[in-house]
């Protein structure tokens, strides 16, 4: 296997007596999709949020291309290609949708001391933007005010936000937890169009979704990763369907 | 549409700013030149104050700090016999943007109503340093001798030339606000506002950028108090009061948070009200206040967004 793009050593933290991070080793390759499930609770959205900078691991490590980035921010992780989307959506609600992803453009288009020109009408801010908006098909929207988009549509402005900062990493936290099927088919047919370009971790739980997009799957269940491997060895593993697949199925 | 009758707005207003000493003396009312020229320096302090309240939803409860910091340059050092205008304006620039580098580098490190009390703690130091100085006058103020000499051609000793100064600094600062507010910077500011958590998602060091945008708006607050000092001649703890501090704050939120002119219409309703109540009645304030607050419950984007017909989205409270 190629070297790994991201990976975690040991991992661990608690939040009390409660251990949601439980000696959690990672290793997600460049360029797959490395899908994380299981129950609530298992401790999915804690994770993201350690490989994001925005809480700290108790214990542990976490590389990113062959660098320790454990003890980094989240904004000098985001600086190094590390981008994640919220589980309930985060943008910026009372700017208009272009001016949400020229924002993120603007992120990692050098330090932002720039008290003159306009940046509405910064084509090095606005036309990169457009064109991300084109690829997740919200480029009709773009002048509408973010608030006023559909549920659908602000997941696609979400991705669009993490896209427009160029990642190497793409942390999706749930891209489709409340989309109605017509809107988490086309998150489907998007993130399968972004495969390869970007590399990312998924935590969904479609589990259609997962299988149909995932090129490896993690099992966590109370912090712990009980299973990982290819979406035929998961589907296949005992242990899996006991504790969560069997569940879901029934 | 409503960009048109915003325009009305603030054109006919400046328009009335620009010819009003010339009624008001030709009327034989040379107070009206006085109060106007009060109520655009507290425009000025209001304008700065909505920068990083209306912009940045930083909620500083302290801004009078800024304002005496800058009266009290302009006092101080005339007490001394330094009457150079252009020093005295220096230091009251340089003074404001230390003390609002320093408060603002401790307060921004909080948030919510931590940020409110430490900026109105900050503001409260001062004012009681203020006071017990006892060499320039303690609580009972300084006088100040003469104002900011900038030479023979702009005497701030009169009256009209005062006015027009500083309504020309008033303009400016309108012009560079609104240029800033649509900057990199300021979208960034409001980025913050709306939802600073995906800011640093982002990458953005957010702290740094609030904090250039705090000193930034403690620096026009502190010019607003250098131009003070020379309206009254007399600097006093009184206008560090944390009321002061609140009586700002009351002018943005009532001319219409996030708008820049909506301020200036604030601290002119303010002050108008104040000076037309308490010429009635000793008890002005029982009058104003609900009137104060009428006016927020039934616009929320102010007395700015009455005129224009247009909601202030930016000012809007979001959680």
């Amino acid at each position: 296997m190629a070297e790994a793009l991201l990976e975690t050593r040991d991992l661990c933290k608690s939040f009390g007596g409660l251990v949601v991070t439980d000696a959690v080793s990672l290793v997600v390759a460049p360029g797959e999709i490395h899908a994380i499930i299981g129950p609530n609770g298992a401790g999915k959205t804690t994770l993201i949020a350690e490989l994001a900078g925005e809480l700290r691991p108790d214990s542990g490590s976490i590389h990113f291309a062959g660098a320790d980035i454990t003890r980094l921010a989240m904004a000098r992780r985001a600086a190094l290609g590390i981008a994640r989307s919220f589980q309930i959506t985060s943008i910026f609600r009372e700017f208009s949708v272009l001016d949400n992803v020229a924002m993120a453009v603007q992120a990692h288009a050098g330090h932002s001391f720039r008290f003159w020109r306009s940046a509405r009408r910064d084509a090095r801010l606005r036309d990169p933007a457009r064109q991300v908006l084109a690829k997740v098909g919200l480029a009709e929207r773009a002048e509408s005010r973010a608030v006023a988009l559909s549920h659908g549509e602000k997941r696609a402005l979400e991705i669009a936000m993490v896209l427009a900062t160029r990642p190497r990493l793409l942390l999706l936290d749930e891209p489709m937890a409340g989309m109605g099927p017509q809107d988490a088919a086309g998150m489907v047919r998007l993130l399968a169009e972004l495969k390869r370009q970007v590399t990312m971790v998924l935590v969904e739980h479609d589990m259609d979704a997962v299988f149909a997009l995932a090129d490896r799957i993690t099992v966590m269940v109370y912090g712990r990763i009980i299973a990982s491997g290819t979406p035929d060895a998961i589907r296949g593993d005992a242990e899996v369907r006991r504790a969560y697949l069997g569940e879901a199925a029934a | 549409m409503s960009v048109a009758r915003r325009s009305l707005v603030i054109g006919v207003s400046l328009a009335a700013l620009a010819v009003a000493p010339a009624i008001a003396l030709a009327a034989g009312e040379p107070f009206y030149v006085t109060l106007l020229t009060r109520i655009m320096i507290f425009a000025i302090a209001a304008l700065s104050l909505d920068l990083i309240l209306g912009y940045g939803g930083l909620v500083s409860f302290g801004h009078a700090a800024y304002l005496g910091i800058g009266a009290y340059a302009v006092g101080i050092l005339a007490f001394h016999g330094i009457t150079s205008g252009p020093l005295q304006f220096a230091v009251a620039i340089l003074a404001s943007a230390a003390a609002a580098a320093m408060i603002g580098a401790v307060s921004l490190r909080t948030s919510g109503v931590y940020f409110i009390m430490i900026t109105l703690a900050f503001a409260q130091m001062l004012y009681f340093l203020a006071e017990s100085l006892n060499i320039y006058g303690g609580d009972d103020g300084l006088n100040i001798t003469q104002p900011s000499n900038f030479g023979r051609l702009v005497d701030l000793g009169d009256p009209a030339t005062l006015y027009y100064v500083v309504l020309a600094v008033l303009l400016v600062l309108l012009l560079l606000t609104r240029q800033l507010i649509n900057s990199r910077f300021g979208l960034l500011v409001q980025g913050v506002k709306s939802n600073e958590r995906r800011m640093a998602a982002l990458g953005f060091p957010t702290f740094r950028y609030k904090l250039a945008a705090f000193i930034l708006s403690g620096t026009i607050c502190g010019l607003a108090g250098a131009l003070f000092a020379n309206l009254t001649l007399f600097c006093s703890p009184a206008i560090m009061h944390w009321t002061r501090s609140g009586e700002i704050m009351m002018m943005v939120i009532l001319g219409g948070m996030g708008s820049l002119f909506g301020p200036v219409l604030g601290a002119a309703l303010y002050l108008l009200l104040e000076t037309l109540l308490s010429g009635a009645t000793e008890h002005w304030q029982a009058i104003l206040g609900p009137i104060l607050v009428l006016v927020v419950l039934f616009s929320r984007s102010g007395f700015f967004g009455m005129l224009t017909g247009e909601r202030t989205t930016r000012g809007r409270a979001d959680g």
